[in-house]
């Protein structure tokens, strides 16, 4: 193997890493740091893609001089607007339901159902691409034989962005602070005066509206439609219970380990069995590790 | 005076004496009625063909409601053990219908094997090892009811020993359901892709098309049905069934009580593999299909559904849940496909929300006056949650034996 | 050399490099019915956790009678004659009080003698027997989720004496009962002490003062004292840990 096809392969890597642990985050904070399975998060970064799109469409019609810019546009869109809808759901569905992790499941997998369709009937039936912009075409030739897609390295850039603004929020502001006194001891902190309910609502919607940039920011690589969310919600539970629901660290790390095993066993076998194999993998990880690779112990 | 103290013993078996109401003992007779007779009686063959095929669906609601209702356990992977009686039944079917195919045959004998039209479209030269097996009806019957349950055995228990939790097993089992699509759909050659294995015409000679056939394949879905039904409600009614709902509410305490919950979860598991596979079986032989569209993420967590419409308690009320569900599915499909998706989409949420048991947990309700699972007759009919607290209010309870 | 039943020795866990037991020696005699008192933190829980499988020690020895309870888990200590009570009430709601006590019942805990089980006079007669002892004799048709607090810790008590435990580890059985229940609760204990070894968390001294033949006093993970209730009583570091506390 020469040097350009490593490179090139290691590159393949890092960018489904910053992929997955753009998907994960998300569902970091709402599974792993409130234990709410929600099974519409795929559909939430749909949402976000399809912002994308309408914002696509609409600098095409109304603002082409701008068209060049719609990007972050799209992506702050799609963050309010999942974050919104994060909070309305979390309001009027997921508030009841805290006590009863695997019927949040449940309820949360029928309303990614009539997502779903919602999508299929009021958006379009059929996929839907946006336009790359101009800056975002070609690659970047790092050495003669290694191109790098400039639409990958964005999202590279937009990973670590959110990552570190994700870090951030939770570990250096007060409302952080709140989260986690939240998670970690819930009457405590309710003890302590914190409105627990808020601070419930807020981190979910949070959670949402990272799901939401995640799939805004894919509009870069692939189309998306009704279906999407669905394909990508196993792997990114995959991913974060993989990492240990409680560690974000893990989730990172483990968004890693996944997206190199994806890049290196795509040499040997097709994409989907692939898949399939990190899948089986990970199970087995699983088993010696049954709290994630990253957990720290605790007394229980 | 003259009334002495009853003897010790008296008491403890005075405790114990049944108070099952009638609705709970008859329940299963009911069924049986409605499956044997009114329903081969009142609909026509193309209708009983359907019923036939929400029944082999509804097996593995039996086995949700025992390992959900039951044992806690979530599994969003029955579809898989559908898959594998399904697929193993249609392995079966296919080399059968091959082999007595004259054009097959004839292809056969160029390639020197009996090979399944599907694999020469894909130019695979030889049939795969381990579908040899599947020529003979000793291998494959067997095999349908003790490939799924020893699966399910050494996965449930090798997780559970390691004391994987409950919402993790979920996620796994939900992991299995889409490895077993993807590999479905990607080995094209061998297992028939995103089409599956159609196409049969005899199971052991006998003709799949012939009506009476059909009817006949009714009759023996629904006496297999009733066979799991009695077989699930024996387990709950034993000391066994008791363990399980004592693990499901306070496994730390059964530890000790000196019991294994591991082994109990895998077994209950087990149980409900075979079910689904049973029921997997049955599917293929009266629609002549198997499909990966029944195998991944979204049949096995819409069979969770039946067993919720049904009562996650109630064995009997999974096939009604079924039932219903899938009749609903025809009908919308029937008239207006596109709001089939926001029906079951609600449903979920509907159940979840305001039916946490179900018809069965309505019909008790209602009969006894609102009391939630006040009179049924299953060994614990209560939930977890019992009364069902005013939302949210159980948060603020504080947390009682969580993650803490 | 008197005969003990449980040897603990050198007995350290840490969590996160906090040692919440740290380097224990602990000894209980045959028929002996000890109480284990200690401030808030002192490692009393953990302890019991560790004799009885649901926490691993990091180090040291736990042996009961000829086994060594280190390499074992919860339901094999069980089997041979640990019984464990927890601070909070732990029995099965769902169930009847009869249920509760059947399923404890040290038969048939496997899993093709649990699903072809049949009851019989034996079972019948000691169920009786338990719940004459545990004053629950007019409720054993309740589900156990019905009954008040302190029947709750009577009907737990009662589940491991259905197991004909040679150990019973208790972690305060009088919390949340009312003075009379305490005082039934120290003629239960008392009565069924005999013949069996009893290992009590207790804060309430009145009580202990009631049962203990034996007093032991953990501070900080470590042994601070033992001996009988007067001693420990006048003992001038387990004052100043009560008091500075």
């Amino acid at each position: 193997m020469t040097f350009d096809m490593l490179a090139s392969q290691a590159f393949t890597g890092v960018s489904i890493f910053t992929i997955l642990m753009l998907m994960a985050l998300g569902l970091a904070i709402v599974f792993g740091l409130m234990g709410v399975i929600n099974m519409a998060h795929g559909e939430l970064m749909a949402m976000g893609a399809y912002c994308s799109y309408g914002t696509a469409l609409f600098f095409h019609a109304y603002l082409p001089d701008l068209m060049d810019y719609y990007v972050f546009v799209g992506i702050a869109l799609a963050f309010v607007v999942t974050s919104i809808f994060g909070y309305l759901l979390e309001r009027g569905l997921i508030r009841f339901l805290y006590k009863r992790p695997l019927d949040t499941l449940l309820a949360t997998w029928g309303l990614s159902l009539i997502l779903q369709q919602i999508y299929r009937q009021f958006i379009n039936s059929k996929e839907v691409e946006v336009p790359t912009v101009s800056w975002l075409r070609g690659a970047w030739q790092a050495t003669e034989g290694v191109a790098l897609p400039l639409s990958r390295l964005f999202i590279i850039g937009l990973a670590v962005v959110t990552a570190f603004a994700v870090w951030w929020l939770l570990f250096r502001t007060r409302w952080g602070l709140r989260i986690r006194a939240v998670t970690q001891n819930r009457t405590m902190a309710g003890a302590a005066g914190i409105d627990t309910n808020k601070v419930d609502a807020y981190t979910f919607a949070l959670g949402c509206g990272l799901a939401g940039i995640a799939g805004s920011s894919f509009t870069m690589l692939a189309s998306t439609g009704p279906t999407t969310g669905q394909q990508y919600i196993v792997d990114t539970f995959i991913v974060v219970v993989f990492g240990g629901v409680e560690s974000l660290i893990g989730t990172i790390a483990s968004a890693f380990i996944i997206g190199q095993m994806q890049s290196w066993f795509e040499f040997g076998m097709s994409g989907s069995m692939a898949r399939a194999s990190i899948l089986l993998l990970v199970i087995v990880v699983l088993f010696f590790r049954p709290n994630g690779l990253f957990a720290t112990k605790v007394r229980r | 005076m003259s009334m002495p103290r009853p003897s010790a013993s008296r008491t403890a078996a005075e405790s114990i004496r049944s108070e099952r109401s009638f609705l709970a003992k008859a329940s299963i007779p009911i069924l049986a009625v409605l499956l044997l007779a009114a329903l081969p009686l009142t609909l026509d063959i193309f209708r009983l063909g359907l019923a036939a095929k929400y029944l082999s669906l509804s097996f593995c609601a039996v086995g949700i409601v025992l390992i959900w209702g039951y044992g806690g356990i979530l599994s969003l992977g029955q579809g898989v053990f559908f898959g594998l009686g399904s697929y193993m039944m249609a392995m079966f079917l296919k080399l059968e219908s091959t082999g007595a195919d004259s054009s097959a045959q004839a292809l056969s004998s160029f390639f020197g094997s009996n090979l399944p039209d599907f694999m020469v479209w894909n130019s695979i030269e030889t049939l795969p090892w381990w579908w040899e097996p599947f020529n003979h009806a000793w291998f494959t019957i067997p095999a349908i009811l003790i490939l799924p349950a020893v699966l399910a055995f050494v996965l449930a228990y090798a997780n559970f020993r390691r004391r994987i939790g409950d919402v993790y097993f979920s996620i796994v089992t939900l992991a299995l359901s889409a490895i077993l699509a993807i590999v479905i759909i990607g080995q094209q050659g061998v297992t028939g892709g995103v089409n599956g294995i159609n196409d049969f015409r005899t199971f052991l000679g006998i003709n799949l098309d012939d009506d009476k056939v059909k009817v006949s394949m009714y009759y023996i879905t629904c006496v297999l049905l009733l066979g799991c039904v009695m077989i699930g409600t024996f387990v709950l009614r034993s000391r066994l069934g008791k363990v399980l709902v004592a693990i499901r509410d306070r496994e730390d305490r059964v530890r000790f009580s000196g019991y294994d919950p591991a082994l109990f979860k895998a077994f209950i598991f087990a149980i409900a593999a075979v079910f689904s596979s049973i029921g997997g079986a049955m599917f293929t032989l009266q629609v002549g299909l198997a499909s990966p569209s029944l195998v991944g993420i979204v049949p096995s967590v819409e069979m969770v559904i039946y067993a919720a419409v049904g009562g996650r308690l109630s064995l009997v009320g999974a096939v009604y849940g079924a039932v219903l569900v899938g009749y609903a599915k025809t009908f919308f499909s029937e008239n207006f496909v596109e709001y089939w998706m926001y029906f079951i989409g609600g449903l979920f949420v509907v159940v979840v929300m305001f039916l946490p048991d179900g018809l069965a947990g309505l019909i008790d309700r209602i009969r006894g006056g609102g009391k939630p699972g006040a009179s049924s007759g299953e060994p614990t009919p209560a939930r977890e949650d019992g009364a069902s607290p005013p939302p949210g209010a159980a948060r603020l309870a504080g947390e009682t034996g969580g993650a803490e | 050399m008197s005969e003990y039943i449980l040897a603990v020795e050198g007995l350290t866990v840490s969590f996160d490099g906090f040692r919440a037991v740290d380097d224990l020696n602990f000894y209980v005699e045959k028929d002996e019915l000890r109480c284990v008192i200690g401030p808030n933190g002192a490692g009393k829980t953990t302890l019991l956790d560790m004799i009885c499988g649901k926490t691993k020690p990091t180090g040291g020895t736990i042996k009961f009678k000829t086994f060594d309870l280190t390499g074992m888990i919860e339901y094999q200590i069980t089997r041979i004659g640990v019984g464990r009570k927890f601070q909070n009430p732990s029995v099965y709601e769902d169930l009847t009080v009869f249920e509760n006590l059947e399923i404890s019942y040290p038969k048939k805990r496997g899993l093709m003698g649990s699903l072809f089980f049949r009851r019989d006079d034996d079972l019948l007669s000691k169920i009786d027997e338990v719940a004459e002892q545990i004053f629950l004799h007019e409720v054993l048709r309740h589900k156990a989720g019905k009954l008040s607090h302190g029947q709750k810790q009577w009907l737990e008590i009662g589940m491991l004496l259905m197991q004909d435990p040679e150990l019973l580890l208790l972690d305060e059985p009088v919390a949340g009962m009312s003075a009379k229940e305490r005082e039934q609760t120290a003629y239960l204990l008392n009565n069924i002490s005999k013949g069996r070894s009893i290992v009590v968390i207790e804060h309430d001294m009145a009580f202990v003062r009631m049962i203990a033949h034996k007093v032991t006093v953990l501070h900080q993970g470590k042994l601070l004292a033992e001996g009988s209730m007067d001693q420990v009583q006048a003992d001038e570091r387990v004052k100043d840990v009560y008091l500075g506390h």
